[in-house]
């Protein structure tokens, strides 16, 4: 099982999950420069969170058409298993592997703190080590996370659900209270159609151990290691 | 010649720091403010002389980078 972490100027979470990577996988991911045109082969993509070109035009926006977006995105369509986290999340909509958009968020605030999120569905390669329904606490750091899609985009998300992480409170209700940016139907997480490719705003890999005060983020990865061991 | 091109937030679409702006306007006492909506203005300088390639260019543009056409409209004005 060996990842690839790709790192776009401005990625500022890429040495995170690779150490998150390396101690839930026990192999250190390969790191690959936005430069560079070809994927060493790899199991699994894993776009960081930060700020790709200074979030220049609309977050994700110039990520997207980095070179090495060319090779992410055959390799996705072929099946390689993606996720994006944060900044990851956004590159993902931009670059049209996952639909919507991410826009700012509602109060106009950078918000930055542990959150409390309902996991909707535990049939996906990176959430199987979850329950379904399950409250956990990952914290999310973004300011244009606010998850917005025409209704016909939204219906079909749900209907198949896709919704993978909700927001909501300490007991799992989705409340308005509880919906930290205004995203629509509280979503902080989705997959494409086949499952494989997965965006999120909150930051796992800054929860996999005690010391971070929670290890909600750690089954990410564990779920990862089964399906792609 | 040169293309101007706005984009701006579709109609149903919230746009928070349209209403912040719309909010700070009333606080200074511009009571007439109905409504604020905020965008973009970008400004390129194109090579040759054909408007009609030059518009096609431009939309081509707006599709692939300067919009996103999820959430955004793009109005796009060619000058010589």
């Amino acid at each position: 099982m060996k990842a690839a972490v790709i790192v776009f100027p401005g990625s500022n979470c890429d040495r995170d999950v690779q150490v998150a990577l390396q101690k839930r996988m026990g192999t250190a991911p390969h790191m690959v420069w936005h430069r560079e045109t070809d994927l060493p082969k790899t199991d699994l993509i894993v776009l960081p969170g930060g700020f790709s070109y200074g979030d220049y035009l609309r977050c994700g926006a110039m990520a997207a058409n980095s070179p090495i977006m060319r090779a992410v995105v055959a390799a996705a369509k072929a099946g390689t298993p993606v996720l994006g986290i944060c900044n990851g999340f956004q590159i993902l909509i931009e670059s049209g592997l996952l639909p919507g958009a991410l826009m700012r968020n509602r109060d106009l605030k950078f918000i930055c703190k542990d959150v409390t999120m309902r996991v909707e569905t535990t049939d996906t390669i990176f959430t199987s080590h979850y329950n379904n329904g399950e409250v956990i606490t990952i914290p999310v750091a973004h300011h244009d996370g606010n998850y917005f899609a025409d209704n016909e985009t939204v219906k079909r998300l749900e209907g198949d659900g896709r919704v993978v992480l909700r927001y909501s409170d300490a007991e799992g209700n989705i409340t308005d209270d509880a919906n930290i940016n205004g995203s629509v139907n509280n979503i902080a997480g989705i997959v494409d159609e086949e499952r494989r490719i997965f965006g999120l705003m909150p930051h796992p890999e800054r929860v996999i151990e005690p010391l971070h005060r929670g290890t909600h983020g750690a089954y990410m990865f564990d779920s990862l290691l089964e399906a792609l061991a | 010649m040169k293309a101007r091109v706005h984009v701006t937030l579709k109609n149903g679409v919230l746009d928070p720091q349209g209403k912040a702006v719309h909010h700070a306007l009333q606080g200074l006492g511009f009571a007439g403010v109905e409504d604020v909506r905020q965008g973009k203005f970008i400004e390129i300088e194109l090579e040759g002389t054909d408007v009609e390639k030059a518009r096609s260019d431009v939309k081509e543009m707006c599709e692939k980078l300067l919009a996103n056409t999820v959430i955004e409209n793009y109005d796009i004005d060619i000058v010589a």
